[in-house]
């Protein structure tokens, strides 16, 4: 228990001395926010269904740290603790090896969930957010989006045999699923067949149990979503479990 | 004298595939001593080290340490042992004093990290991230590492490889200090100096398989390697290579110009050969012997050069 605790602490300091993940996850969904919020202002308008562009942009870049925390940070920070020999040090002393994979989603739920939260301070007071849905569905959707993209990180750090390719096909998933998913450009801009495609993106489905649960949705309309976020996650627990290696 | 066996290996074997790391190796290592296994790169040595830590499935055979299975006792003996890994790392951002912390509070009874960290000449170090370290000290960190829980016996797996000759010496010197604190040392090298130097007794190893097991002054004495014996005539003497060719513990000699190189065993060779040249009054000079080593024993056992 007392290993547990040092490593979720040494965990969280090593989150934040990595530039790169801390910037992505906590400062850059702010300066989204900030610049086109600065552009488009918060005015409620037909087009958001009554609500304006940052009301509706808030579950929509919470998305995008849920893909930044799942896709990029999990995968390859295990991938490079593999390769480099990280957890093999680790599996030579009596921890058992699944609380280094424990801490590792601990630590990364706590940072998506801040990174959410700081969006949603600064929205509020900056652009007066609106809300009108039921905070607990918000909350269970975000547990679910989070985990069910963690779980989408275990299954790249389970196949991919180098860091080098755990980067490449990180990004290669990540940055298509930003931007076709509407959790960059919201999806009512984005042309009919883009819209189309983006369905076999699981970050759309994200994107759209967020977003639909701030305005107010029941799980009724979203069901579709769900089964696929848990169909991910059911999926990832399988793959990795049978993929995933220490060295 | 009756040994306490600490570590048991009967009949272990690995396959990866189908190729073989390890046929049918079986040794003891027996408390309190310095236990090496020696062997070209890719003999099986780290195969072996890493069965018996518990980090690797034997295809076959038994191993018990401490009287426990490594596989199914992994939480109760890494209690008890301490490993340093021949290939691993740490977070390239973790500071060294924040490594040593973590890893003591992974084992129910733990030396105060502190009093490690002078032993180890890494008190200066001790805010520094494990990326800006430098090799040797890495590999101290990692002794540290395997101290932290003031184990029994230590697994040492090529400590010394991609050091400078300096950094080995102090390594030597720190595994001696170890061992005299009463802790049964297990190791591996292909360094055949290293073994000599440290090792109570050696197993040497060579394609999967043990090819002999004792100390290495036995190792050297039972197989009745040559010594050597060079020096330098001052003068030319005709006869000189058959005389010495007549003495009992003379095989053969060479001479090449005024150097002589002489071949022989046993342990009157260098007094009867100063004495030879003394009673003939035969004047030389730049008289030294070479004693056969760890690696001669290697070479006439397996038949091959060590490779680096």
């Amino acid at each position: 228990m007392r290993g547990f605790l040092k490593l979720t602490i040494i965990e969280f300091k090593l989150f934040l001395r990595e530039p790169q993940a801390a910037f992505f996850t906590l400062i850059f969904p702010l300066m989204m926010l900030f610049i086109f919020g600065s552009i488009y202002g918060n005015k409620p308008t037909p087009f958001f269904g009554g609500f304006g562009s940052v009301d509706v942009s808030v579950p929509s870049y919470t998305a995008i740290i849920i893909a930044t925390s799942g896709l990029i940070s999990l995968a390859i920070v295990l991938t490079s603790y593999r390769e480099s020999g990280v957890l093999v040090r680790f599996q030579a002393t009596p921890l058992n090896p699944l609380t280094v994979l424990a801490v590792e989603v601990i630590v990364l739920f706590t940072v998506t969930a801040t990174g959410m939260a700081l969006l949603i301070i600064a929205a509020k007071i900056v652009y007066g957010l609106r809300f009108a849905g039921n905070p607990l569905n918000v909350i269970a959707a975000f547990v679910l989006s989070c985990f069910s993209f963690f779980s989408f990180g275990f299954i790249l750090a389970g196949l991919m045999p180098t860091v080098r390719t755990a980067q490449i096909v990180s990004m290669a998933l990540f940055f298509p699923m930003i931007f076709l998913s509407g959790a960059t450009i919201p999806r009512e801009v984005l042309p009919n067949g883009i819209q189309k495609y983006s369905e076999f993106l699981p970050l759309t489905h994200v994107v759209n149990l967020l977003r639909g649960f701030w305005v107010g949705d029941g799980w009724g309309v979203h069901l579709k979503e769900v089964v696929i976020l848990i169909s991910i996650l059911v999926t990832g627990v399988i793959v990795s479990a049978k993929t995933f290696r220490w060295k | 004298m009756k040994y306490n066996a600490v570590v048991r290996v009967e009949n272990l074997k690995k396959l990866y595939g189908s190729t073989v790391a390890v046929s049918d190796i079986s040794f003891e290592v027996n408390e309190g001593e310095i236990f090496g296994i020696v062997g070209p790169n890719g003999a099986g040595k780290t195969t072996t080290i890493e069965c018996v830590e518990g980090l690797r499935r034997p295809t076959g055979g038994n191993i018990e340490v401490f009287g426990l299975k490594p596989l199914q006792d992994g939480y109760v003996l890494k209690q008890r042992i301490g490993i340093q890994l021949q290939e691993s790392s740490l977070p390239p951002r973790i500071k060294t004093w924040e490594a040593l912390d973590l890893f003591s509070s992974f084992y129910s009874r733990s030396i105060d990290w502190h009093d490690l960290v002078d032993r180890l000449g890494l008190d200066n170090f001790l805010d520094t991230p494990f990326a800006k370290l430098s090799g040797g000290q890495k590999r101290r960190l990692f002794i540290g590492l395997a101290l932290i829980n003031d184990p029994d016996l230590i697994f040492f797996d090529e400590l010394t490889t991609g050091l400078d000759p300096q950094a080995r010496h102090s390594m030597w010197d720190m595994l001696r200090e170890i061992n005299t604190d009463g802790k049964t040392i297990f190791l591996t090298t292909h360094f055949m100096e290293e073994a000599e130097r440290l090792c109570n007794r050696v197993a040497i190893i060579d394609m999967g398989r043990i090819v002999a097991l004792d100390s290495p002054e036995n190792l050297i004495r039972n197989l009745n390697i040559e010594s050597r014996i060079i020096f330098t005539l001052n003068g030319y003497h005709k006869t000189i290579g058959s005389d010495l060719k007549n003495l009992n513990a003379v095989t053969r000699v060479e001479s090449i110009g005024d150097r002589v190189i002489v071949y022989g065993s046993g342990t009157t060779l260098i007094s009867d050969v100063v004495n030879f040249l003394t009673s003939k009054g035969i004047s030389y000079s730049n008289f030294r012997t070479e004693q056969p080593n760890l690696e001669d024993v290697f070479l006439t056992l397996t038949g091959k050069k060590m490779r680096d």
